[in-house]
């Protein structure tokens, strides 16, 4: 027998995963047209393919076009559907932006966006246009867009050096790189320059001074070789994804793992984008790190903002970024590239000041000299951008241990203890050689240095030096000095301190910093504990709560979806819950439907005063941690990020398990009763059947007696046995009832001819047709369907006896089939009175009979188990009209595709 | 015919209905014996030399198909089941351990009585060799010739119609599970094909039936099987 179709609820992972793989199939397709520079007519080109797609019978929507008032492209927007652009208030000017979500509401096949690189206007819902592109895709929408070469993110410093002109709209190369398709808009220089004078591309002033800079005949064959390097680039990864295995893909690639190293020079952004373009030639992974030491902790507020921006910079090309924390900055990078398996490290030059100390990349050399060492030359001097400073106080995620009204009580006490030192050694002086008090100046110092760090250390190292000479060293109570040797006890004195401050200065640092790690430790380990040992939502909640307000200051709440997928504002307004409007509310549901951050840091409104995270299980996207910080920048740093993502992946699985404990318990439950069902029904079944089986039995006997019973005797007899086949029959309505209410009716599919149930139909109900005339009309080649045989006949059984009980004897009942695309209609007709009017569809509910309070027994449950059966096949089931006048129900089945029949055989010759 | 009254056992816990079947077989001149267990049928099936047992399926202390294997090992005496009505794999598992038909509750005297008498003549049958031709209605099988015949117009079946037909006679009477089909026709590995054997009986109910819609002789046992009912 072949298998049976399992008809249980799916509780909702699997469902769930196949939604997921079918959204991501079902993402838009990318087709960027890629120039060299303006004017080489990708704009043009681009609508070109657009009206071809509308020709092609595709639904087009120009979503925004650049037409610079060129002509020739803007008679190409004749005929096509163009979006009104968004306008937006922008420092009391209006500007016209994109509007996402009219493009989103029209759902269009295709649209068209030009300029993906371009920056929106602030109030728009993303900062770049080419995430809106991104929202597009994920929506299924294809899209056409444009990018010159100099858009390109890795590509950005070399157009800037080759043209002197730098462009501050860039695109993340992996957008790029991502991209279904890219067109190369090519023409050669002089035919640009043609054009450019002709006045194709820009107007006649506007040229004149374009031709003089940016178009200059050297630029734009520069910017052709680059822009068809680049196209070339991406054209051999599509082949070598095309051929390579995965898996030997991964192998190769950790072979050429590349490590930049950034400082806290300028050249940074150089390193960065320089093994940037080396990785995506050699195709392999890369990472970036940053080293933290005690010096570099105490940077002015923009060299930190500026290696923030190259992480993310380094993060936006696609790198792995990391900071790390230690003294040796060549120590770490090289311990981090042997636990990392890097091959190359790439750094940037320093001009080293320090003619004794080497610079890094020698040093780095020095202590691993079997790693391959690239030094990149120092870039172009460009100005910084100036940006709005901020006035917020920045705290670093390691606070300086002592606050500033801290750092002078230091010193104050340093004073005090050289001061106490020369007041205790005063009296020792006759008693004691110069050399000991010398020392306890040392020991005063060295304590110093170790009580209160390297700054008072020296401060320390000065007044000891002082009051010794002054003080002690004859002749006293000046500060000039008699012996020369004197003086190496000062240098002595003064090494001591600076050297013995820097040690512990050192030290605390690095103690600091374990002890600042180890806490970041605890704190997963005791989240991660209490989350194991919560059992409902609720505590879920709280845990996450008051954890992620411990650990980083920050007011936090865990939204979960309700059935339909929309997450729900907290009822809860305590204090420690931060307060959420209905838009931020929208802004959350947005970060769960996509499964991406947004807020404070990210790509999607980042001026919010909210951080959302959303809370991503193995099985799907569980909620959304909302995070209020008390200091904005804190997020941003990399291990905050890190460690707030560790976070909210444990509180998304301790979700799922809590979700699966619930589904687990159900699925107890239904199991359970629906095995007590079962037995019940068996069980009940056989005791409700026996006895009848008797009866029916018994009566029949009666009625086969010999000698035989007079007429009237056999008349009640027969009556008996007629009434218990009724019974009988109601029993099986009945159970089947009952079966079917629970919702779990197994179908036993298989594909057969119809006539075959029908003629078993037929015969079975043969008792209760011998006062009727009963036909088949069943075609002789009809199609195969898949039904359950026993249901089926049921269903037939059902419709015939009906039509035996509402018709008068002799009536005609017939039996008929026949395909309807793209179902099989099956009907049941007779000549009888027919329906009542109106009843058609009263009929089929339970306990309704066509007239009240009939003659005709029978409670009327057949005709709802015909429905509930028929429905479960996935057909339907209704009256019909009826040839002869009288009542007809019809019902369907789906045809499908039936397997292949076996092929047909010749017949045999029969033999002599 | 040889002149001997033939043993049956009946083997159902419920008395009336034990009652009512003994009825009717002593009417047709059968020697009754009823148990009311497995444990006292299966003694009885071994001390009576029943030519038929009729076995209740759902006896309380014991599964009626163990019954069947275990008596199935000793002797090849027809067995008919009773069976409740929903149970279909209950009735296919019991065909398959060996039983040779089957009553579904409630059933009327008359077909019971028809079960056993075919089931009589199939041991008549097989005493005296099985018979090379088979006739029912007018359709004509002769199984040397290979010629099928109705109304005495030839009719051309294919090898696989032939072959599934002439199990059907053999076992003539008797329901044949739609597996042991598919086994003796098709062979082994297309026992999950059933819908080739459905098409094919269709197309042997429109060569052989006057309506093949209502078939008379190739009549199908819903889920279960097909059977050839020869005419009494």
């Amino acid at each position: 027998m072949p298998p049976t179709d399992p008809q249980r609820p799916d509780p909702d992972a699997l469902l769930a995963q196949v939604m997921e793989q079918e959204r991501r199939a079902s993402r838009g397709k990318l087709r960027i047209y890629f120039g060299a520079s303006a004017g080489v007519g990708k704009t043009y080109t681009m609508l070109n393919g657009g009206r071809k797609a509308q020709a092609e019978g595709r639904k087009i929507l120009v979503g925004i076009v650049e037409t610079y008032g060129r002509s020739e492209t803007a008679a190409l927007l004749e005929g096509l559907d163009v979006l009104p652009r968004k306008e937006i208030a922008y420092r009391g000017k209006t500007v016209t932006e994109f509007d996402i979500d009219a493009a989103l509401a029209r759902r269009p096949e295709l649209i068209l966006v030009d300029e993906l690189a371009h920056s929106n206007a602030a109030g728009s819902r993303h900062p770049k246009r080419w995430q809106d592109v991104e929202e597009l895709l994920d929506a299924g929408i294809d899209v056409y867009t444009t990018v010159n070469v100099q858009h390109l993110e890795s590509l950005n410093d070399v157009v800037g050096g080759i043209t002197g002109i730098r462009v501050s709209e860039t695109l993340p190369d992996t957008i790029f790189d991502e991209a279904d398709e890219v067109v190369l808009i090519d023409i050669p220089a002089d035919e640009l320059l043609a054009r450019l004078k002709a006045g194709k591309v820009y107007q006649a002033q506007q040229a004149e001074r374009a031709s003089r800079n940016f178009f200059r005949k050297g630029n734009l064959i520069a910017l052709r070789e680059l822009a068809l390097r680049r196209t070339a680039e991406r054209v051999e990864d599509d082949v070598q994804a095309y051929r390579v295995e995965q898996s030997i893909d991964a192998v190769w690639k950790t072979d050429t793992a590349l490590l930049a190293c950034i400082g806290t020079g300028i050249s940074a952004e150089h390193v960065i984008r320089t093994t940037a373009r080396l990785a995506t030639q050699l195709n392999a992974e890369w990472h970036a790190v940053y080293v933290e030491t005690p010096q570099l902790q105490r940077l002015p507020e923009k060299r930190r903002e500026r290696i923030l921006k190259s992480l993310k910079l380094a993060q936006d090309l696609g790198a792995i970024t990391a900071v790390l924390s230690g003294s040796d900055v060549a120590h770490e990078i090289v311990n981090y590239a042997r636990n990392h398996n890097f091959s190359r490290i790439v750094t940037g030059r320093s001009l080293s000041r320090w003619a004794w100390r080497k610079p890094l990349s020698q040093r780095i050399a020095a202590y691993a000299p079997d790693l391959d060492l690239l030094e990149t030359g120092r870039g172009e001097r460009r100005e910084e951008p100036t940006e709005p400073q901020t006035t917020e106080t920045v705290e670093t995620e390691m606070p300086v241990p002592h606050g500033k009204k801290g750092r002078y009580w230091r010193y104050v006490w340093t004073v005090a203890a050289c001061v106490f030192t020369t007041v205790i050694v005063t009296p020792m002086l006759g008693h004691f050689d110069l050399a000991n008090i010398a020392m306890l100046f040392l020991l005063t110092v060295l304590l110093v240095a170790i009580r209160f760090g390297r700054g008072p250390a020296v401060a320390a190292a000065f007044l000891s030096v002082a009051a010794f000479d002054f003080f002690f060293v004859p002749p006293r109570f000046s500060f000039a000095v008699s012996d020369f040797q004197y003086s190496v006890v000062f240098t002595v004195m003064l090494i001591v301190g600076l050297v013995g401050g820097q040690l512990t200065a050192g030290l605390r640092y690095q103690a600091r910093v374990a002890s600042l790690r180890e806490n970041r430790a605890r704190a997963l380990y005791e989240f991660s504990r209490a989350l194991s040992g919560a059992l409902q939502t609720e505590q879920i909640f709280e845990t996450t709560r008051s954890f992620v307000q411990r650990s980083f200051r920050s007011k936090a709440i865990v939204l979960v979806p309700d059935e339909a997928g929309r997450l729900q504002l907290p009822t809860d307004s305590s204090a420690g819950i931060p307060h959420l409007s209905v838009l931020d509310l929208g802004i959350a549901q947005w970060a769960f439907d996509r499964a991406k951050p947004a807020g404070i840091g990210t790509d999607t409104l980042p001026g919010n005063r909210f951080f959302y995270l959303p809370l991503v299980a193995p099985m799907r996207t569980r909620g959304v941690l909302v995070t209020e910080p008390e200091n904005r920048r804190w997020i941003l740093i990399p291990e905050q990020m890190q460690q707030l993502d560790t976070f909210a992946t444990l509180t998304a699985i301790a979700l799922e398990r809590v979700h699966y404990i619930e589904v687990a318990q159900q699925a107890l439950v239904s199991m359970e009763s629906e095995r007590l069902r079962n037995s019940l029904l068996a069980a009940l079944s056989h005791d409700l059947r026996t006895p009848l089986t008797a009866v029916i039995g018994l009566s029949e006997s009666l009625l086969r007696i010999k000698p035989p019973l007079s007429s009237v005797q056999r008349e009640l007899a027969q009556a008996l046995h007629d009434e218990m086949l009724r019974m009988s029959n109601l029993v099986s309505n009945l159970l089947d009832m009952a079966r079917i209410q629970s919702g779990e009716v197994k179908l036993n599919l298989e594909w057969q001819p119809i006539d075959t149930v029908v003629g078993s139909a037929l015969r079975a109900c043969g008792m209760l047709l011998s006062k009727h005339e009963a036909h088949a009309e069943i075609p002789q080649d009809l199609p195969l369907v898949r039904f359950d045989a026993v249901l089926i006949e049921r269903v037939l059984c059902n419709l015939i006896e009906n039509a035996t009980k509402y018709t008068p004897s002799g009536s005609r009942i017939v039996v008929s089939a026949k395909v309807n695309d793209p179902n099989l209609e099956v009907s049941v007709h007779d000549n009888g009175p027919g329906l009542p009017g109106g009843q058609e569809e009263a009929i089929f509910e339970k306990f309704t009979r066509g007239e009240r309070e009939s003659a005709t027994p029978g409670v009327g449950l057949g005709l709802a188990i015909c429905r509930a059966i028929v429905e479960a096949h996935g057909g339907t089931i209704g009256a019909g009209i009826s040839p002869e006048g009288g009542a007809c129900i019809v019902f369907t089945l789906p045809l499908g595709t039936p397997p292949a029949l076996p092929h047909i055989e010749e017949p045999l010759n029969p033999s002599s | 015919m040889s002149e001997f009254t033939p043993v049956a056992v009946i083997v159902e816990d419920e008395p009336q209905i034990r009652r009512f079947v003994r009825l009717a077989l002593e009417e047709e001149g059968w020697q009754v014996y009823e148990a009311e267990t497995l444990r006292r049928g299966l003694t009885d099936a071994a001390t009576r030399k029943p030519n038929l047992i009729v076995l209740d399926l759902g006896l309380p202390d014991g599964d009626g198909v163990d019954f069947i294997t275990e008596v199935r090992e000793w002797s090849n005496v027809p067995i008919i089941i009773l069976s409740a009505r929903t149970q279909e794999s209950e009735k296919i598992t019991a065909l398959d351990a060996g039983a040779d038909d089957y009553l579904t509750k409630p059933f009327g005297v008359g077909e019971l009585l028809a079960r056993v008498r075919s089931t009589l003549r199939r041991l008549h049958r097989t005493e005296e060799k099985t018979s090379d031709v088979i006739q029912f209605g007018d359709v004509r099988l002769d199984r040397k010739s290979h010629l099928v015949t109705k109304a005495n117009q030839a009719v051309h079946l294919t090898p696989t119609e032939y072959r599934l037909l002439t199990v059907l006679a053999v076992n003539a009477g008797k329901v044949v599970t739609n597996r042991q089909l598919l086994l003796d026709v098709w062979g082994p590995s297309y026992s999950e094909n059933s819908h080739y054997l459905h098409v094919y009986m269709r197309h042997l109910r429109q060569k052989l039936e006057d309506d093949p819609a209502q078939p008379r002789y190739l009549l199908t046992e819903t889920a279960i099987g097909y059977r050839l009912m020869l005419p009494i």
